[in-house]
C-alpha cells in the first residue's frame, strides 16, 4: 500500500476511506431525477418509424395520413432535418486513410441497417406518436445485404457505400522487431482463431433526451442522459448553427451509461432538430426494442493469432490479424475503429517480448454501428493473449501461474515501452500474480479439481492478467481533430456560511464521482465531507471538460479538484493571516477551523473568514481583495495514458451433460494507483466483472441472414442475473502515478477487461480431460456441447 | 381540420376513470384503456420513483406493491388496478417500512445509477416478508427477476442478508 496523501488519523482525511455516497440517498428514496422522468410545460413526444430492411433504397414516403392524425404536431423526414442540420462524418485524422459516409439525423434515400430511424413523428403523447407511425407508408426497394465479415470482404461482393471500392473502413499495421525470425527459431508455436460476438450495453434506463429550443431567446437547452455534456454542447452548436454559449446541455441522473451514451445517435440529433422546427420541448425515450436496434453494439471481432516461445516457455513473438465489423457507418465523433486499434495495441501488454506484428481491418456491414463500450478492446486483447499463454503453458508443460511469472514485465523494470508503442510508467504484475495465487488458495483449488474429476465433476480454474488504459491525454481524440477535451475544470468556492461548493466537469453515472470529488476537496481543505457540495453535469454551470469516460474521473477530475482545493485553501489562509496577523504558512485548516499549523490550536472558524470577506470587507486591510472562488483546469501531462494492471482468476464448474457453466467464485487483484474510496473501487470492479461475465457466457446480439436482430428484447437477450453470478473476492496493489499529486488512475474497466478471458481459460481447463477446446465468446451451453461433440 | 380518421380520434380520446389508494391516499384519474399501470403511476400521478426498463416483465424496475404484494406495474393495465391499494417506492420510503433496507443499501453502496434500486427494494421487502432468514442462494434466487447492470449484485445480496439477520435479532443492521 502506498502512503496516504494525508494521515488517515487526522480529522477530515478522506482519501483512502470507504465513505458512502452522499447523493445515493435520493436514489434509494425513489427521488432520482432521470431524463426519462422529465416533463416540461408544452412538451411533445417523438417516436420513430424504423426500417424493416437491413439495406434498401427509399423510393417514397407517404406521411399525409400520419400528419392528419389529431394530436400530431409534426412528421419529419430526412429531407426536413437536412435543411437545418449539417451532416457529420465519423472519422479522425490520426487514423490515416479511414473512411465513413456522411450521416444525417434521418436518411434521405437509403437505409443501411434494420432498425434505422427513417421518419419522426412528434405528438401530444408517445402513444399518439406511435399511432401515427402506423399511418406512414414507406416504399423500399431491397438492396443486397452484407451481414458477416466474410461476405463484406468478398471481392466483387455487394458494397455498402455506393462509389467506394470495397467495404473497408480502416486498415492498420504494427510491426516491431523480427517476427518472422522469432517464429522460425521458436521451440514452440501456438496458434488459434478466436471469435467475439456482438454485445451491447443494456443500461437499465434506455437512452433519453428532452430538447427544448426557445426561438425567442435563440437558446437550445438539452436534457440529455449522457456522460459527456460538453461534447454534445459543441456538437449541437456546430451542427445546428447555434452559438455555443446559447446551447446548454444538462445531464442529470442517468440510469447507466458504460460508454454507450457518449456517442451521437441519429434519433438524438433528430430530436434537437424537431424541437428547433417546433419551438417546443420534445422528448424521446428509446423503448427496449429500440435500444437493442439503435444503441451502439461492441466487439464483433475475429482474431487469428499465434505466439512463439523458446524451449523454456519464454515468449518470443506474437503475430496477430484482427478483423472487426462495425456496421454501416463509423460512429461520431469517437469513431468505430478505436476498439480494433486498442485490440492490436493491448495484445501481449503484460509480457516482456519485443517482436510483435499485427494487422487490423475494420469492415462495414449492414448492422447497427459498433463503438466504444466499457473496456474498449481490452476483453478481446486479453482473451487472445491469455488463451495463447495458457495454450503455450500446456505445450511447454508449465503451470499457468508459472508461465506468467516467467514472462511478465518485472515490477522493478519500469518504465517500459511495449512493442506496440505504449509507454508504461509503473505496473505491478509480479505482485498481483503472487497475491492472486494466495488469495485463490490455488494449490488447494487444483487438488480439489483433481479429486472431483475422479467423480465426474468437471471444474475449471482460469486466470488472466491485464493492462488497462486510463487517464487519456489528447493523444486519444484531440490529436485526431475531435473536439473532445482531455482536461477537466473545477470551480471551488467558500460560501458565505463557510461551506464549500465545487462545480466540476467530470460527471456522475452512479460510480461515485461526486462522492470522491467531495472526499478530495474536504480532505485537502480540512472540512467535514458533508460541508462540501459537488455539482456536475450542466454546461451552463460547470466548467468545460472531458467529463467521464475512459476511466478519467478519479485520475484527471480528482487531480483537478485537488489542485483547485489547494488553491482555495491558500486564499482562505491568506485572509486568515491578515485577520490573525500571522504568516499564512503558520496556519492550517482542520475541521473547518483555522488552526496554528504547529500546535493545531483553534484560531478562527472559516465561516468567520467567509463572513468578514463577504460582508465586512471594510475591516480588512486596504487593498485586500479576498478571492474565495477559485477556478482550476488540469490536463494530464507526462505519460499519454496512465496504464493500470491486475489479474483475475475464477473457478467454475461445467456440466458436461447440459453444457451449463456455473461460475463458483471470481477473484481480482487490481492496481489502480491511489485508491480514494476503497468501497467504490471494489464496486466498480464487481460491476465491471459481472458485465464481463455476461459477455463471456450469455450476451450476444444475434442476427438472421437478412440482417434482422433476432433477440432484441430483455427476454431473448440474456444478461447476467443475480442467481448466475458468483461472489467476487478483491485485493489491491497500489502503484500511484507520479504524473499527478493525487496519484490515482482509473478502475472502471478493469473488471470487464479480463473477466471473459478468465472464463475462457477456466472453461478450457475444465474441458482438458475431453481434449475439447473453445475459442469463441460467448461460451454458450450449445458451444460447450459442440466442443464435447455431444451436439 | 381535415381528413383525420374519426375512429382513430375516438379511440385515442377514450378514457376510463379509475380510483386507487396510492401510498395511503385516495386518488382518481382518467386513463386510456391501453395505459399500463407503470405509465399511469409515472405520467398521471407523477410518481417517477417507479421505473420502466423493459415493459415486458423481465427486469423488475417497475415493481410496486399491489394490495401488499409485489407486482410488475408494466404487465398490468391501469384499469385492471382499479380499486386496489398501491404502494410505490415513494410511499414505502415515507412510511419508513423499508428504512433499514435503504440504510443498509446506502452503507454498502448496493446501488450505482439507482435505476434498478426502487424495484430491488420492493422485491427485497417482499422476500423478507415471506422468508424470515433467507440464505444467500435464496436471496440471489429471489432477485433473479431484478436486472442490475451496475453493481454486480453482491452488495445488494449482502445488504439484504444483513437486514434479514438484523430484523431477526430485532435490531438494526448497522
Ligand atoms: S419494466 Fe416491468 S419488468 Fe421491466
Ligand atoms: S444500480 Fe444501475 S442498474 Fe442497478
Amino acid at each position: 500500500m502506498s502512503a496516504p496523501l494525508t494521515s488517515l488519523d487526522r480529522p477530515n482525511s478522506y482519501i483512502g476511506r470507504s465513505v458512502p455516497r452522499p447523493n445515493a440517498k435520493r436514489l434509494l428514496a425513489g427521488r432520482g431525477r432521470y431524463v426519462s422522468d422529465l416533463k416540461l410545460p408544452r412538451m411533445l413526444y417523438a417516436a420513430f418509424l424504423r426500417s424493416p430492411h437491413a439495406h434498401a433504397k427509399i423510393i417514397s414516403i407517404d406521411i399525409e395520413r400520419a400528419r392528419a392524425l389529431e394530436g400530431v404536431h409534426l412528421v419529419a423526414t430526412g429531407a426536413d432535418l437536412a435543411k437545418i442540420c449539417t451532416p457529420w462524418t465519423g472519422t479522425l485524422d490520426h487514423f490515416k486513410g479511414m473512411t465513413s459516409s456522411p450521416q444525417l439525423p434521418l436518411p434521405l434515400d437509403r437505409v443501411v441497417w434494420a432498425g434505422q430511424a427513417v421518419v419522426a413523428v412528434v405528438a401530444e403523447s408517445r402513444a399518439i406518436a406511435e399511432d401515427a407511425l402506423e399511418l406512414i407508408e414507406v416504399d423500399y426497394e431491397d438492396l443486397p445485404v452484407v451481414v458477416d465479415i466474410d461476405g463484406a470482404r468478398e471481392a466483387g461482393g455487394p458494397l455498402i457505400n455506393p462509389g467506394s471500392a470495397n467495404n473497408i473502413c480502416f486498415r492498420s499495421q504494427l510491426d516491431n522487431g523480427t517476427v518472422d525470425d522469432a517464429f522460425a527459431h521458436a521451440a514452440h508455436v501456438v496458434e488459434e482463431e478466436f471469435s467475439f460476438g456482438r454485445h451491447t450495453a443494456v443500461t437499465l434506463e434506455p437512452r433519453a433526451i428532452v430538447a427544448d429550443y426557445d426561438p425567442a431567446a435563440g437558446m437550445l437547452t438539452v436534457h440529455h442522459a449522457t456522460q459527456t455534456p460538453y461534447q454534445f454542447q459543441d456538437l449541437y452548436s456546430r451542427h445546428y448553427g447555434i452559438p455555443e454559449a446559447r446551447v446548454r446541455v444538462i445531464a442529470t441522473d442517468i440510469g447507466g451509461s458504460f460508454g454507450m451514451k457518449l456517442h451521437v445517435y441519429h434519433e438524438d440529433m433528430a430530436v434537437v432538430g424537431l424541437s428547433i422546427l417546433l419551438g417546443r420541448p420534445v422528448k424521446y425515450v428509446a423503448d427496449r426494442i429500440e435500444s437493442f436496434v439503435s444503441d451502439i453494439h461492441a466487439r464483433d471481432h475475429r482474431v487469428r493469432a499465434r505466439m512463439a516461445l523458446d524451449a523454456k516457455g519464454e515468449i518470443l513473438a506474437m503475430d496477430v490479424l484482427d478483423l472487426t465489423a462495425i456496421g454501416a457507418f463509423s460512429t461520431y465523433p469517437r469513431t468505430s475503429v478505436v476498439e480494433g486499434n486498442q485490440v492490436i495495441r493491448l495484445i501481449g501488454a503484460p509480457y516482456r517480448f519485443k517482436n510483435y506484428r499485427a494487422s487490423l481491418e475494420v469492415i462495414f456491414q449492414n448492422k447497427v454501428q459498433t463503438s466504444q463500450y466499457r473496456a474498449v478492446g481490452h476483453p478481446i486483447a486479453c482473451a487472445v493473449t491469455e488463451r495463447l499463454v495458457d495454450m503455450a503453458a500446456a505445450k511447454v508443460g508449465l503451470d499457468p501461474f508459472a508461465i506468467r511469472a516467467q514472462n511478465v514485465i518485472a515490477d522493478d523494470a519500469y518504465p517500459q515501452t511495449s512493442p506496440t508503442g505504449y509507454r508504461f510508467e509503473a505496473l505491478s504484475h509480479q505482485a498481483c500474480l503472487k497475491r492472486l495465487h494466495e488469495m485463490m488458495d490455488y494449490d488447494a483449488l487444483r487438488a480439489e479439481q483433481a479429486e472431483l474429476r475422479k467423480r465426474g465433476v468437471y471444474r475449471g480454474i482460469g486466470i488472466a492478467a491485464f493492462v488497462e488504459i486510463t487517464n487519456p491525454s489528447p493523444a486519444f481524440y484531440g490529436v485526431g481533430g475531435a473536439r473532445i477535451s482531455s482536461q477537466d475544470g473545477a470551480i471551488v468556492s467558500l460560501t458565505p456560511s463557510g461551506e464549500v461548493r465545487c462545480l466540476i466537469s467530470v460527471t456522475e453515472q452512479g460510480q461515485g464521482t461526486e462522492a470522491i470529488i467531495s472526499q478530495i476537496v474536504a480532505d485537502q481543505l480540512g472540512l467535514a465531507q458533508e460541508h462540501v457540495k459537488v455539482v456536475t453535469g450542466d454546461t451552463e454551470v460547470t466548467p468545460h471538460g472531458g467529463a467521464t469516460w475512459a476511466c478519467r474521473g478519479a485520475g484527471i477530475g480528482g487531480e483537478t479538484a485537488l489542485r483547485a482545493a489547494r488553491a482555495l485553501k491558500r486564499n482562505i489562509l491568506e485572509i486568515a493571516a491578515l485577520i490573525l496577523q500571522e504568516q499564512p504558512s503558520a496556519l492550517d485548516i482542520i475541521d473547518g477551523e483555522v488552526v496554528d499549523a504547529a500546535t493545531r490550536q483553534q484560531r478562527l472558524p472559516i465561516a468567520e473568514i467567509a463572513r468578514i470577506a463577504y460582508f465586512r470587507s471594510d475591516t480588512l486591510p486596504p487593498g485586500t481583495q479576498a478571492q474565495l472562488t477559485v477556478g482550476h483546469h488540469f490536463a494530464p501531462q507526462g505519460y499519454p495514458f496512465a496504464f493500470t494492471n491486475g489479474i483475475q482468476g475464477c473457478s467454475m464448474e461445467v456440466d458436461v451433460e447440459t453444457g451449463f457453466i456455473k461460475v463458483l467464485k471470481h477473484f481480482i487483484v487490481e492496481d489502480c494507483g491511489r485508491v480514494i474510496n476503497p468501497m467504490l473501487v471494489d464496486e466498480q470492479l464487481r460491476g465491471g466483472i459481472v458485465q464481463g461475465l455476461g459477455a463471456a457466457l450469455f450476451e450476444e446480439c444475434r442476427y438472421s441472414e437478412t440482417g434482422q436482430l433476432v433477440n432484441g428484447s430483455l427476454a431473448d437477450y440474456l444478461v447476467p442475473m443475480p442467481m448466475e453470478m458468483p461472489d467476487i473476492v478483491i485485493a489491491h496493489v497500489e502503484t500511484p502515478t507520479a504524473d499527478t499529486e493525487l496519484g490515482a488512475k482509473g478502475c472502471g474497466e478493469a473488471g470487464t477487461a479480463a473477466a471473459s478471458a478468465c472464463v475462457l481459460n477456466a472453461v478450457n481447463d475444465a474441458l482438458t480431460p475431453f481434449g475439447a477446446t473453445i475459442n469463441s465468446i460467448p461460451i454458450t451451453p450449445a458451444k460447450v456441447l459442440k466442443a464435447l461433440k455431444r451436439f | 381540420m381535415s381528413g383525420f380518421d374519426e375512429n382513430l380520434l375516438d379511440e385515442a380520446d377514450e378514457t376510463v376513470r379509475v380510483r386507487f389508494v396510492v401510498n395511503g391516499r385516495k386518488v382518481a384519474c382518467e386513463v386510456a384503456p391501453r395505459e399500463t399501470l407503470v405509465d399511469c403511476l409515472r405520467n398521471e400521478l407523477e410518481l417517477t420513483g417507479t421505473h420502466a426498463g423493459c415493459e415486458m416483465g423481465a427486469c423488475g424496475a417497475c415493481l410496486v406493491q399491489l394490495d401488499g404484494r409485489a407486482v410488475h406495474s408494466c404487465l398490468m393495465y391501469a384499469v385492471q388496478a382499479d380499486g386496489a391499494r398501491i404502494d410505490t417506492i415513494d410511499g414505502l420510503s415515507e412510511s419508513g417500512v423499508i428504512a433499514d433496507l435503504q440504510a443498509e443499501f446506502h452503507r454498502r453502496n448496493a446501488l450505482q445509477c439507482g435505476f434498478c434500486t426502487p424495484g430491488m427494494l420492493v422485491n427485497a421487502n417482499e422476500l423478507l416478508s415471506q422468508v424470515a432468514e433467507p440464505s444467500r442462494e435464496e436471496i440471489r434466487d429471489a432477485l433473479s427477476g431484478n436486472y442490475c447492470r451496475c453493481t454486480g449484485y453482491e452488495a445488494i445480496v449482502d445488504a439484504i442478508d444483513a437486514v434479514a439477520k438484523a430484523r431477526n435479532e430485532g435490531g438494526s443492521a448497522t
